[in-house]
């Protein structure tokens, strides 16, 4: 039996976006980046990448990424059936990355991602933004800025809904 | 998720592609999923990096008993975008020519680890001979046999088609030259017919069109200028000119003067419509050159898109084995 409840509106999700970004800049200025360019990871890193590239006013397009061909379960999972082409237009060799995702757990969809990065180029720096921090880690990867760490059970899945109107999701499994 | 029963050797039990044998039983949904996936792979060659590490470790065997340049070119590569090791394995040069059997070079290959073999083949069903007699957690590609499937190559036909026509629903198409030897013809109309054009029209001699082709839902056309009216796609097929011998065509010039594709004959068409050709052209008798490096030819991006269609159905066959223990 799976059973789930609204974790949080729309609108407390753009508040934690808005706090996301106030960080953000903190970090930039500390590491004295100017130009840095933004990848999402699809979905809902890409949603929430979306917001924050508009508010930190970014001047190269938002990147797509879709890791399903990087995954390291990739051969028993199998190919995700809503699987689409990353998108990067800028050129990565060089560059001061804003890295986003909804939700870091395991840490290895982070892993894939940067795996794939480093195939367009080689970026100066990757910066980690999450949206949610949650327990379970697997692989020594932290995220630089986060919106909200949320102490969840093993058994409990947190996910993002979109694109237009965003919620969180808990699902409590078995 | 619930069990399927089908008696499709080419889906698992849960329906998903194990083995890609022919177009044939293969719904709409698969079809588009393949062209789905293989959007992922298109995008490579603009990177720096043009793979992707998905099949790392695997093992992928060209199993050749037929020549063929191209498409185990187009194979090797698609494997090794996709990280796996390739072996390749032209059998007419190798054991078969010392007295080992099909199953025994199969055995063989199977026990150096292969998970995938890309067959190819000159009689029909070889494949699926092959794919009933691997061994669990082994998937076969048909790269051609005899005159009986090609999918692969349709597919990336498909695929070329979508990028260029979006939608397939209001499109007539049409495929001309030698239906009745060419297994790429077959999966073509196959193919369309299943993501649901208007209207596939074959177009050619009355020599060259098999008699049961209007039962693969086709309209038949003798005449090109008449066949070409309207289509927003021409298919040009290889006239294989070994094909000659057999008096089903006259000679070379008579069939250009009949059936090769001139700028002056493209005109019936609609004025976007693209010309496709899966490869090698014989200039001057299917087509011109003047229409084969002409601004709607899309043949050379076939190739490429050949590469991408070929990853998408491997890593698709690929992960129906996780079940499977290694």
């Amino acid at each position: 039996m799976k059973k789930s409840h609204i974790f949080m509106q729309h609108d407390a999700i753009v508040d934690l976006v808005d706090g996301m970004t106030h960080l953000l800049r903190h970090q930039l200025d500390d590491r004295g980046i100017t130009e840095p360019a933004m990848i999402g990871i699809h979905t809902g890193g890409a949603w929430i990448a979306r917001e924050l590239h508009d508010r930190l006013g970014c001047s190269d397009p938002l990147g797509l990424l879709d890791i399903s061909f990087y995954r390291d379960d990739f051969t028993r999972i199998g190919v995700n059936p809503q699987v689409r082409p990353s998108q990067i237009e800028f050129d990565v060799e060089g560059r001061d990355i804003i890295l986003v995702d909804d939700v870091i757990q395991s840490g290895r969809t982070i892993r894939a991602a940067m795996n794939e990065i480093f195939d367009f180029g080689r970026p100066a720096s990757i910066l980690l933004a999450t949206l949610i921090e949650r327990g379970g880690r697997q692989l020594p990867i932290q995220p630089d800025v986060v919106g909200l760490r949320v102490p969840l059970q093993p058994h409990e899945h947190i996910r993002l809904r979109g694109p237009e109107q965003l919620t969180l999701e808990i699902t409590q499994r078995g | 998720m619930a069990r399927l029963e089908h008696n499709n050797i080419q889906l698992d039990s849960e329906g998903r592609l194990r083995h890609f044998l022919t177009i044939e039983g293969l719904g709409r949904d698969l079809l588009t999923r393949i062209l789905d996936t293989a959007e992922s792979f298109a995008a490579l060659p603009g990177r720096p990096v043009k793979k992707v590490p998905a099949l790392r470790g695997r093992v992928i065997t060209n199993l050749f008993f037929e020549t063929s340049t191209r498409t185990r070119t187009t194979f090797e590569l698609a494997a090794k975008r996709l990280s796996a090791d390739v072996l390749n394995f032209n059998v007419s040069t190798s054991a078969t020519a010392k007295g080992e059997t099909l199953l025994d070079t199969l055995r063989n290959i199977e026990a150096m680890h292969s998970e995938m073999f890309i067959v190819r083949h000159s009689q029909s069903g070889a494949a699926h001979f092959i794919a009933r007699h691997a061994a669990p957690g082994v998937s076969v590609i048909n790269a051609g046999d005899g005159r009986h499937a090609h999918p692969t190559q349709a597919m990336l036909d498909m695929f070329t088609i979508r990028r260029h026509k979006g939608d397939f629903a209001p499109l007539r198409v049409a495929i001309v030259g030698d239906i009745l030897h060419s297994r790429v013809a077959r999966s073509q109309i196959l193919a369309l017919n299943t993501l649901g054009v208007t209207e596939v029209r074959v177009i050619g001699p009355r020599t060259l069109i098999p008699t049961e082709a209007r039962a693969l839902g086709v309209h038949i056309f003798h005449d090109l200028d008449e066949g070409l009216r309207d289509v927003d796609v021409v298919i040009m097929l290889r006239l294989q000119k070994e094909r000659m011998d057999g008096a089903l065509l006259p000679s070379e010039e008579e069939y250009f003067r009949l059936y090769g594709l001139t700028n002056e004959r493209l005109e019936n068409a609609k004025p976007d419509a693209i010309v496709m050709h899966p490869g090698p052209i014989n200039r001057g008798v299917e087509m011109d050159s003047e229409v084969a490096d002409g601004p709607r030819s899309v043949i050379l991006r076939q190739v490429s898109y050949g590469i991408a269609v070929r990853m998408a159905v491997m890593s698709l066959c690929i992960q129906t084995h996780a079940e499977v223990p290694a």
